[in-house]
């Protein structure tokens, strides 16, 4: 079984969501990034985003733009993402982990030559922002040969008729992109959201991450309620962006927003007030 | 050259291995919409018509063809005929686009329009078509290019649009574009993105290159009229490409005429500093498309230089990729210092100053002439004119103007 599918498996007999937290490879410089994934697993993530640093990422809000010219300025490569995963592989061998990215590096590198590589690193699934199915079928075909989920987008705009489509090309899990907008946007409507899985469901058993817009606990509680996992990317990158000048501090900051969230999607949706008694925010 | 060749994009909108969609799915549905819409009234009598009025009345079509005699003989070889479509309302081809995309943003009912832009012509041109029709119009423009610019911003303001100075990435029109897309992937309910060139997800290339191809038609019946028969050679320039397949594209079957696409070389291509996709890079995703790319080892989008502000893009058009690939165009490459001797000479020649980046394109026609025979004849596009270049070209000489 692959580790995406045993993942969700052992969360499910547990009753639980995953929590997958993204943050961008060599943001702020290379090194922080292997400890800072064994950090976040430690702190409850279930999966692990890695975002692989792209020129033009298109579909970006501030933050992670600038996660990717920190990053770059350090020339973080696709080839140094994947060496990154096989150091964390050296000593993690179950935590899922996803690249997340844009095309253009992995064209450039090779679509056999990137599948050979990230397999052998242990890479469980690859998201590629830019490449919707219509586009994705040669490298599909590669990934798969590896064992490598393709993770593909759906969004509040797609049509009953793609989500179908989108789904049956999909393994591993679907991503459902919460907004019309860029990552950390902040106009996150949770029914909304719901009532968009409901539609998902009916044409797909796997399970749906559900990101964009949710930025602490408390959202992270509401969408775990409606999905099956929760992604947490521009808050994440916010705390490391907090600590760039000062990076001893980032695991512990980026720690303390998961822990959090992993308390509040575990305790189930906010019935009785609890996340006031635990956090003081009044919410 | 088979039909087939004018035919494209397919119906996903390839061109070969070139073009496509590469977007966040969010932008799929409205891209099917769009498409739809365009394939509707394209065909429709009552859409063309008023596409025509407008490109007559408002951008004042035809543009001439006018015989560059002086200068023809002065280089000694083929008979050089310019497109004048400098002569055009706001300066430059660009308007024959953004007024046909403005009418489909009316027909789609969207009431706000954005656009990119990075010497401001096509701004200038988006901003003006949104103040005749009362749209609310956002121009996302690099922060350098803001600082280059300073004319066509003002104009841009002047005629009502809001301009948004991009900070990120290298501050030029490659970052304008991502910001663009991402307003498009915020906004995608009420607002219509304009595209600049043939560039950019389907079917932007496919319309941008539609309406464009005036141009060209008009071209070939001019050139017909006064010499009786087909030109030799058509030379533009390329930046994204919009100017260039505007004049290919109605004559693609043509094979006895030979086309020139002219890239800027910038500092040469040799060095690092060129915006010649076509002539030194090599094909990658980037905005949507499959194409020629300026990019490093790691597909990282790399900073490119040019004179011209309008040909400062890492990318160009996919049918151009594909063009090159099937060699029915070839892609030459001009630097800034051939580019710029071209702007003095027409203006000093001929009496017309030509923006830096139809420059390229007079530059090439330069080197290309002398190896004519002098009963043959070869068309510019003259896609913009100079007074927007006035600045740069008086700071190259030192001058405060």
């Amino acid at each position: 079984m692959s580790r995406i599918k045993a993942c969700f498996a052992a969360l499910k007999a547990e009753n639980k969501k995953a929590l997958i937290p993204f943050v961008t490879a060599g943001d702020p410089n290379p090194a922080v990034t292997v400890p800072l994934m064994h950090v976040m697993v430690e702190a409850g993530a279930d999966l692990l985003e890695l975002g692989v640093p792209f020129s033009d990422p298109m579909a970006e809000g501030p933050t992670i733009q600038k996660a990717c010219e920190r990053a770059l300025e350090h020339g973080t490569s696709l080839r140094d993402v994947l060496a990154m995963v096989s150091e964390f592989r050296h000593t993690n061998s179950t935590t899922p982990v996803i690249l997340m990215g844009y095309m253009n590096p992995v064209e450039i590198m090779g679509y056999q030559a990137f599948a050979t590589a990230a397999a052998e690193a242990g890479v469980d699934g690859l998201l590629t922002v830019d490449m919707p199915p219509e586009e994705a079928g040669a490298l599909v075909e590669v990934l798969k040969a590896v064992e490598i989920d393709p993770i593909f987008l759906l969004a509040p705009t797609t049509t009953d008729e793609r989500v179908a489509k989108i789904c049956a090309e999909a393994s591993g899990f679907v991503y459902y992109v919460s907004l019309k907008g860029v990552t950390g946007a902040a106009n996150l409507d949770v029914a909304a959201v719901d009532a968009k899985l409901a539609q998902i469901r009916r044409h797909t058993e796997l399970p749906i991450g559900v990101g964009f817009g949710i930025r602490d606990a408390e959202t992270a509680q509401r969408v775990a309620a409606v999905a099956d996992a929760v992604v947490v990317g521009s808050a994440v990158v916010n705390r490391v962006a907090e600590n760039a000048e000062s990076p001893e501090k980032i695991n512990e900051a980026v720690a303390t927003l998961l822990c959090e969230m992993r308390v509040a999607m575990d305790a189930g949706p906010p019935k009785v007030g609890w996340f006031a008694k635990l956090f003081g925010t009044g919410k | 050259m088979s039909s087939e060749v004018a035919d494209l994009p397919d119906a996903s909108g390839h061109f070969g291995v070139y073009g496509g969609r590469f977007v966040a799915e969010t932008l799929i549905e409205p891209l099917d919409e769009l498409t739809a819409a365009y394939e509707r009234l394209k065909n429709d009598a009552g859409f063309q018509a008023e596409l025509d009025r407008d490109l007559a009345d408002y951008v004042g079509r035809p543009s001439p063809l006018y015989f560059a005699e002086r200068w023809s003989n002065m280089l000694g070889g083929a008979k050089i005929y310019l497109k004048r479509e400098d002569l055009n309302h706001t300066g430059a081809h660009k308007v024959n686009n953004t007024i046909g995309q403005a009418l489909l943003a009316k027909h789609l009912g969207k009431t706000r329009i954005i656009a990119e832009t990075g010497a401001g012509q096509h701004g200038v041109a988006s901003a003006t078509v949104a103040a005749r029709l009362g749209l609310e119009c956002v121009v996302y423009m690099g922060a350098e290019d803001v600082k280059r610019q300073a004319l066509n911003v003002y104009r841009m303001k002047l005629l009502g649009a809001t301009v948004v100075p991009v900070e990120s990435g290298s501050k030029t029109l490659k970052d304008a574009l991502n910001e663009a897309m991402r307003d498009w992937v915020t906004n995608v309910d009420n607002t219509f993105y304009i595209i600049g060139t043939v560039a950019g997800p389907h079917p932007y290339p496919m319309l941008v290159r539609d309406f464009q191809a005036i141009i060209g038609r008009e071209a070939k019946q001019q050139i017909m009229a006064a010499e009786g028969r087909l030109p030799d050679a058509l030379i533009a320039c390329v930046g994204g490409g919009s100017n260039a397949i505007g004049l290919f594209h109605p004559f693609i079957e043509d094979s006895d005429v030979a086309m020139y696409g002219v890239e800027a070389a910038g500092d040469g291509i040799d060095t690092p500093r060129h915006a010649a996709p076509l002539c030194a890079g090599r094909p990658g995703v980037l905005h949507g498309n499959r194409t020629y790319l300026v990019e490093d080892d790691n597909g990282q989008i790399i900073e490119t230089h040019s004179i011209s502000a309008g040909l400062d893009y890492p990318g160009v058009g996919p049918e151009h990729a594909w063009l090159k690939d099937i060699g029915r165009a070839n892609y030459v490459a001009v630097n800034d210092d051939e580019a710029l001797k071209a702007f003095h000479d027409l203006t000093k020649i001929e009496g017309i100053m030509p923006a830096l980046e139809s420059s390229h394109a007079l530059a090439y026609a330069a080197k290309l002439a002398p190896t004519m025979r002098k009963d043959q004849t070869i068309i510019v596009n003259l896609s913009g004119r100079g007074d927007k270049d006035i600045h740069t070209v008086a700071g190259l000489e030192g001058i405060t103007v």
